[in-house]
């Protein structure tokens, strides 16, 4: 089980209808890659984010599959277009079966 | 050294020797550009990867993608143990076909980017990065 997993998003308030902004997001996880051995030589098993989608109001902007090699506290950034005030919703999928959500609002002036 | 025919059958054995180790390491990043292209060509254009030079920490590696026309993005680290990094999709809403993250890389190795471009051929970039602590474990 991974714990303290806390997303944070970085999206501007507001934007002009059809700007591109720019968003970052972390997850604080520790992205365990099943690489790696404890003090008894014992194997620790995987336990990652396998992926991550960015919505805004129902439409995609982008959609990830993580792999182990993906360093721990998963951190993303890439460039979305806004056409309206709406929000944009962030999921991340944990092997565990857990989903973590965060919804960040935008307003178009 | 005269190269006559038992050198050169002597020089090629050696270099299969040598290189048999990383042979083995990418069968399975092969394996897994085959599975991304369907065994499509993978041509050069279209496709931007940075990563650093040389890194430090093989934990905590920043790479960024971008390419014009991508659909998907496929990322791979061909020196890890599992090859595969990432798959990046862009939806409607991407406003340019490209993202940054972090990776961890096993050691001093290619990071290779394919691109499967809107009229469905590949692109492909590779770069290598020099890493001092490598950031698998094991």
């Amino acid at each position: 089980m991974a714990e303290g997993v806390k997303p944070r998003v970085k999206v501007p308030k507001t934007a002009s209808a059809g700007e591109v902004i720019v968003i970052k997001t972390l997850i604080s996880h520790k992205m365990e890659s099943g690489q790696r051995k404890d003090g008894d030589g014992n194997v620790i098993p995987r336990s990652i984010i396998n992926r991550f989608t960015c919505d805004f109001n129902g439409e995609n902007v982008v959609d990830v599959t993580l792999e182990p090699a993906i360093s721990t506290n998963p951190y993303l950034e890439f460039e979305a277009t806004v056409p309206a005030s709406g929000e944009f919703k962030f999921t991340w999928y944990d092997d565990d079966g857990s989903v973590y959500e965060e919804i960040k609002k935008i307003a178009v002036e | 050294m005269q190269l006559t025919r038992r050198n050169a059958i002597l020089m090629g054995a050696g270099a299969i020797l040598m290189t048999g180790l990383p042979l083995r390491a990418s069968a399975a990043g092969e394996d897994a550009i085959a599975a991304f292209t369907g065994g499509a060509e993978v041509g050069e254009g279209d496709i931007k990867l940075t990563a650093p030079e040389i890194a430090e920490n093989g934990n905590t590696v920043p790479i960024e993608v971008s390419s014009d026309s991508a659909a998907e993005i496929l990322v791979l680290a061909l020196g890890n143990p599992t090859p595969a990094v990432a798959t990046f999709k862009f939806g409607p809403l991407a406003a340019s076909r490209s993202a940054s993250t972090r990776i961890r890389l096993a050691g001093t190795q290619d990071v290779v980017a394919i691109a499967k471009l809107e009229d469905g051929s590949f692109v492909k970039a590779s770069t290598t990065v020099k890493v001092t602590i490598g950031g698998c474990g094991g």
